[in-house]
């Protein structure tokens, strides 16, 4: 798919070159394409250019624009990671949301791909209608559940645990999985599975030693999604979790550093900056997956 | 090779047991396949809908169990102006943030669809406000919003010397809806442009070849070609968009919490804010049931474009 794209981009450019030499003059390909991209750059990374430059500021600074330039700092200091580290519990946050995000994922992927192929290649009747199904409940969104999905918690003792989170998420990773799998498992040519059945595998070896190791790019794509999604949720972790060392950093962050009327910017902005970066991290090393994982969901 | 194959597979078909065929038992095996996925989804969504809509016609509080209050609930919030607010709130947010979102990322998809150096470092960056946690980028945002350390009241005032004071941003009713809104636009613009971005790579470059041939300007190949062929996948992300705006939660929450006297509430921070941190569930699962109907609309809009995308495409309905 990617050398397609490649390749349309390449005669594109080439067969729009005689047509550009004619009248797009360098000039105006600086004001209509150069000045308007680099202000999106610079709209879409300023946030995070303010938020690591606060984190590393002292507070003299911080508070202080008439003798210090506010875009740059003059004399970085480590206080605010510091105590972020040791005086809160960030880094128990961290764990605990690090543990809810690889587990719910996990739970979704099983869940997930067992469905997308039973509904893409078992052709039961009715499939259709299931695939539907799970495509409308991705629709739902989590703010319209949280308030029964909290009675339910209760009820069900999982309150201020972990499980509530890990079974709660699926609820929107399934959906998400399932959806970009079937796209995956389409794109496997059948007769590979028909060769196997005539040699006599069955359906599970067939789903172990065929469709799965053909699938694992969309596998992939799956599950850093479903990581990225589940790091990042924020109403459920805000519903059914309490007490302060069990929650996730972006519920932590927001209810347990922001106390009083003084706000510790810094700190603040530290705990924003320490608790983007995993997920910055990840997604460097897959911006293909999540390139394509994005747009093959859109389009399927 | 061949041979320790031939060898399994002799092993295999020698020792059939009983849970091996049940297993290649079609009806079985889809059902198997199918239980923890739909299992799942029926408990922890299906079933909280239900409850959901059921809560809102009682009277339910945290600790105790409610009884069947009809319409009570409705009828309350239909003369609530807070809820009123938040239904003006939503709608207006939804529509000013999607068409700011749409029209940014359709511009700046176009702008990436150009060939240019760096083409894939800048899309990857692009993407990033929308990978990093909603809420710490919102907290970025509270930041930049400060009423006394606000940096873009410090280019306003001291750099440029536009202003005398410092501008409110999130102190007053009309600034703060403005400020949530401006939010909201930044965090969307990277999924609608990679998505659109997506859109435009399957666009035929013979299309445009021709077009050019008969002598079209620009805005008319735009207008004739890029937009027509763009409509199918554009009307889907604008349903996700919409669905997701409109149930925003978290955004409002770490910036205003609905402040300043209410005026930034959406019905899902209203919901949270009566039905959890209030205790009233019945009247939070009441605000949050009043979402229902908007999103029925948006779903129907998805499905009919997708129902239309199929027909032009001229592909099997499977």
């Amino acid at each position: 798919m990617t050398d397609a794209v490649v390749s349309t981009a390449s005669t594109n450019t080439a067969s729009a070159q005689p047509e550009t030499m004619a009248w797009d003059s360098r000039a105006r390909r600086v004001v209509m394409l150069w000045i308007p991209l680099g202000c999106f750059l610079l709209i879409l990374l300023f946030p995070f250019y303010w938020m690591a430059v606060t984190a590393f500021k002292p507070n003299a600074e911080l508070y202080d624009f008439r003798n210090h330039n506010p875009f740059w700092i003059s004399s970085p200091t480590l206080d605010h990671i510091y105590l972020l580290l040791f005086q809160t519990s960030y880094p128990r946050w961290l764990w605990t949301t690090m543990i809810v995000a690889i587990s719910s994922t996990v739970l979704s992927l099983f869940a997930s791909t067992l469905a997308a192929y039973a509904i893409q290649r078992l052709r039961f009747r009715g499939s259709q209608y299931v695939g539907l199904g799970i495509y409308l409940a991705y629709l739902v969104p989590p703010s319209i559940l949280f308030i029964p999905l909290a009675t339910m918690v209760y009820n069900l003792g999982l309150f201020d645990t972990p499980f509530a989170l890990i079974l709660t998420y699926p609820t929107f990773l399934i959906p998400f999985c399932t959806w970009l799998l079937i796209g995956y498992f389409k794109s496997i040519p059948y007769e590979l599975e028909e060769c196997a059945l005539i040699d006599g595998a069955t359906r599970l070896q067939i789903l172990r030693r065929i469709t799965l190791p053909l699938a694992v790019p969309g596998l992939i794509s799956a599950g850093i999604f479903s990581f990225t999604l589940s790091w990042n949720e924020f109403i459920y972790a805000l519903a059914f979790i309490q007490s302060s060392e069990r929650k996730t950093v972006p519920v932590a962050i927001l209810t347990e550093l922001v106390t009083g009327d003084v706000y510790q910017w810094g700190a603040l902005m530290a705990g924003s900056l320490l608790g983007s970066l995993p997920v910055a991290i990840f997604y460097s090393f897959f911006v293909d997956y999540y390139v394509s994982s994005l747009t093959g969901a859109v389009k399927e | 090779m061949s041979a320790v194959t031939a060898a399994e597979w002799i092993k295999a078909r020698r020792d059939p047991s009983w849970i091996v065929k049940l297993f290649d038992w079609k009806p079985f095996l889809v059902i198997v396949c199918l239980l923890p996925a739909v299992g799942l989804l029926m408990t922890f969504l299906t079933y909280p809908l239900g409850l959901g809509i059921f809560l809102a016609f009682t009277d339910t509080t945290i600790g105790r169990r409610g009884v069947w209050v009809g319409l009570e609930n409705f009828e309350y919030l239909l003369s609530d102006p807070i809820w009123r607010n938040a239904v003006f709130y939503s709608v207006f947010y939804t529509g000013i943030a999607t068409i700011g979102k749409f029209g940014l990322g359709l511009w700046l998809a176009l702008l990436l669809n150009q060939h240019m150096p760096f083409k894939s470092i800048i899309r990857a960056i692009i993407l990033l406000p929308w990978i990093v946690p909603t809420v710490l980028s919102a907290i970025a945002f509270w930041w930049i919003y400060d009423p006394q350390f606000s940096i873009i009241s410090y280019i306003f005032v001291e750099v440029l010397g536009w202003r005398s004071t410092n501008i409110d941003f999130i102190g007053t009713e009309w600034p703060a809806r403005f400020s949530l809104i401006v939010a909201n636009i930044w965090r969307g613009i990277p999924f609608v442009a990679i998505s659109l971005l997506a859109g435009l790579q399957t666009i035929s470059p013979s299309l445009y070849e021709a077009a050019l041939l008969d002598g079209s300007t620009s805005w008319q190949r735009f207008r004739f070609i890029t937009f027509p062929m763009l409509l199918p996948i554009l009307a889907i992300v604008m349903t996700f968009s919409i669905i997701f705006t409109f149930t925003d939660f978290q955004l409002v929450y770490a910036i205003t919490r609905g402040g300043p006297v209410n005026s930034t509430h959406l019905l899902a921070t209203l919901a949270f804010q009566r039905g959890i941190a209030g205790g009233e569930l019945g009247e939070g699962a009441a605000i949050a049931v009043s979402m229902i109907p908007f999103l029925v609309a948006a779903t129907l809009f998805s499905y009919f474009a997708l129902a239309r995308r199929k027909w032009q495409q001229g592909e099997s309905n499977d």
